[in-house]
């Protein structure tokens, strides 16, 4: 695909909107166009954390083994999502299975090649830092609320 | 935006008289949520309701339960009242069957104003059993589906076996050109549909914040945090409509039972325009 196009694609996703021309071109350069069949994984539990992806369409089950329970289906990521930021923290390993459970077409980019380029240019490297925290804060709270077991009936609404 | 509140009629308010009615029809739609189908027999001629109110339903010898009607207001002679079975007198409505007698009061509180969503977008956002008093809405709407523009409906259940409305929910997004989203807080490998809390799916939506009105209706917390996802997609706070839920014993505002603040959630709700109510969300003793 022409860089051209893949700069229109990263420009339309929600989580790189208004980030500048400069790094923009910082992160084209480490940006890939991929696409995953349904069934088709994306990241295996234990393994080195290399790459994330921004979901431009389908959906992407995350899963995690729990031993006689078999694989627990625990989130979905889609459209306009971003899909792993293991790649950012020590020591780089994945936490969950992701597998497509509908066509996927998003954007991979290099986990290791980000890194240097967030080592070599601080600037860049606080905005990338700056906008997975908003993702994992948004994440987070809508795990404390998932947590929270929101429909089972309160004892004292027990009619 | 002016925000309005739906009542019903006085002279339906009065409803301290207790009607016989019969079970017409059990259709379980989850493992411990059923609807009962209900025939009015001579109340039927009369009995006319608004898309969010609700009726006592009484068993004989076991008590009174709130349950909100979930069938077409359009219809007449008939009801359904879908319902949870979580305590004494809802597990005794989930032991009637067909040709079974119950007691009837109702129809109280307000209602969903649709009025306010003509020409607009409809963003509705509903949790668990939460759905059950939005179907009506769902009915009086797509009976004049060109009247509104967008119709959101974005569900949040536990799991996909607690799914109500399933046929339906196909239907209303095949034929009616309503936008359905349906997110489970659990899933297993066989669910290939979302999975999170329903604040999520506002994610892979775009509300015109301008022109859309919200209707929600599930736990608390769920409207808590749907509002503030509302908000921070510029939705007004006075084009944001809920259902509110408390114990109610008298469904008149008479025995305080369901009093929330100054406000009786039996008579001046369930369905608030939520500035009246914004205030006392955040109270803990409430």
């Amino acid at each position: 695909m022409h860089t051209e196009n893949l700069t229109e694609i990263l420009r339309q996703h929600p989580f790189l909107a208004g980030l500048s021309e400069t790094h923009m071109q910082v992160l084209i350069g480490c940006a890939s166009n991929v696409r995953f069949a349904e069934g088709a994984p994306l990241i295996h539990e234990g393994e080195i954390a290399n790459k994330f992806y921004l979901v431009r369409a389908g959906r992407i089950a995350l899963e995690t083994d729990v031993n006689a329970r078999g694989k627990i289906r625990i989130q979905t990521v889609g459209p306009g999502d971003v899909l792993g930021w293991s790649w950012l923290i020590s020591p780089y390993r994945w936490h969950f299975n992701a597998l497509a459970v509908a066509d996927v077409r998003a954007v991979a980019l290099d986990g290791e090649c980000l890194r240097k380029k967030c080592e070599d240019d601080r600037d860049f490297g606080y905005e990338m830092l700056s906008r997975f925290s908003q993702v994992m804060e948004r994440r987070l709270e809508a795990t404390r609320i998932q947590l929270l077991d929101l429909y089972t009936t309160d004892p004292g609404a027990r009619v | 935006m002016t925000h309005e509140t739906v009542h019903a009629p006085a002279a339906s308010r009065e409803g301290v008289r207790l009607y016989p009615v019969t079970v017409k029809k059990v259709i379980w739609e989850t493992d411990d949520t059923f609807t009962l189908q209900i025939d009015l027999g001579a109340l039927g001629d009369t009995f006319s309701f608004l898309p969010g109110q609700f009726n006592m339903l009484y068993v004989f010898g076991l008590g009174e339960a709130a349950i909100s009607i979930s069938s077409d207001a359009s219809e007449s002679g008939t009801l359904a009242h879908t319902i949870h079975r979580v305590g004494t007198v809802t597990s005794g409505l989930a032991q009637v069957k067909r040709g079974d007698v119950i007691g009837l009061r109702g129809p109280f509180g307000t209602g969903w104003p649709i009025t306010a969503a003509r020409g607009k977008d409809v963003c509705i956002v509903a949790g668990g059993i939460g759905l059950a008093p939005l179907r009506p809405v769902m009915y009086a709407m797509l009976q004049e589906r060109t009247a509104f523009e967008r119709i959101i409906l974005l569900y949040g259940a536990r799991s996909p076996l607690d799914i109500l409305y399933r046929v339906e929910l196909e239907e209303w997004a095949k034929e009616h050109n309503v936008e359905v989203l349906v997110t489970v807080d659990r899933g297993d490998s066989s669910w290939k549909g979302y999975i999170g809390v329903v604040t999520t799916l506002f994610s892979y939506i775009k509300l015109d914040a301008r022109a859309t009105v919200g209707y929600l209706c599930g736990p608390e917390t769920m409207m808590k945090y749907t509002i503030d996802e509302m908000g921070r997609r510029g939705l007004a706070e006075d084009q944001i409509y809920l259902s509110m839920e408390r114990n109610m014993k008298c469904a008149v505002g008479f025995c305080g039972h369901c009093q929330y603040g100054p406000e009786f959630i039996c008579k001046d709700g369930p369905v608030f325009a939520l500035p009246r109510i914004r205030h006392l969300l955040d109270r803990k003793e409430l």
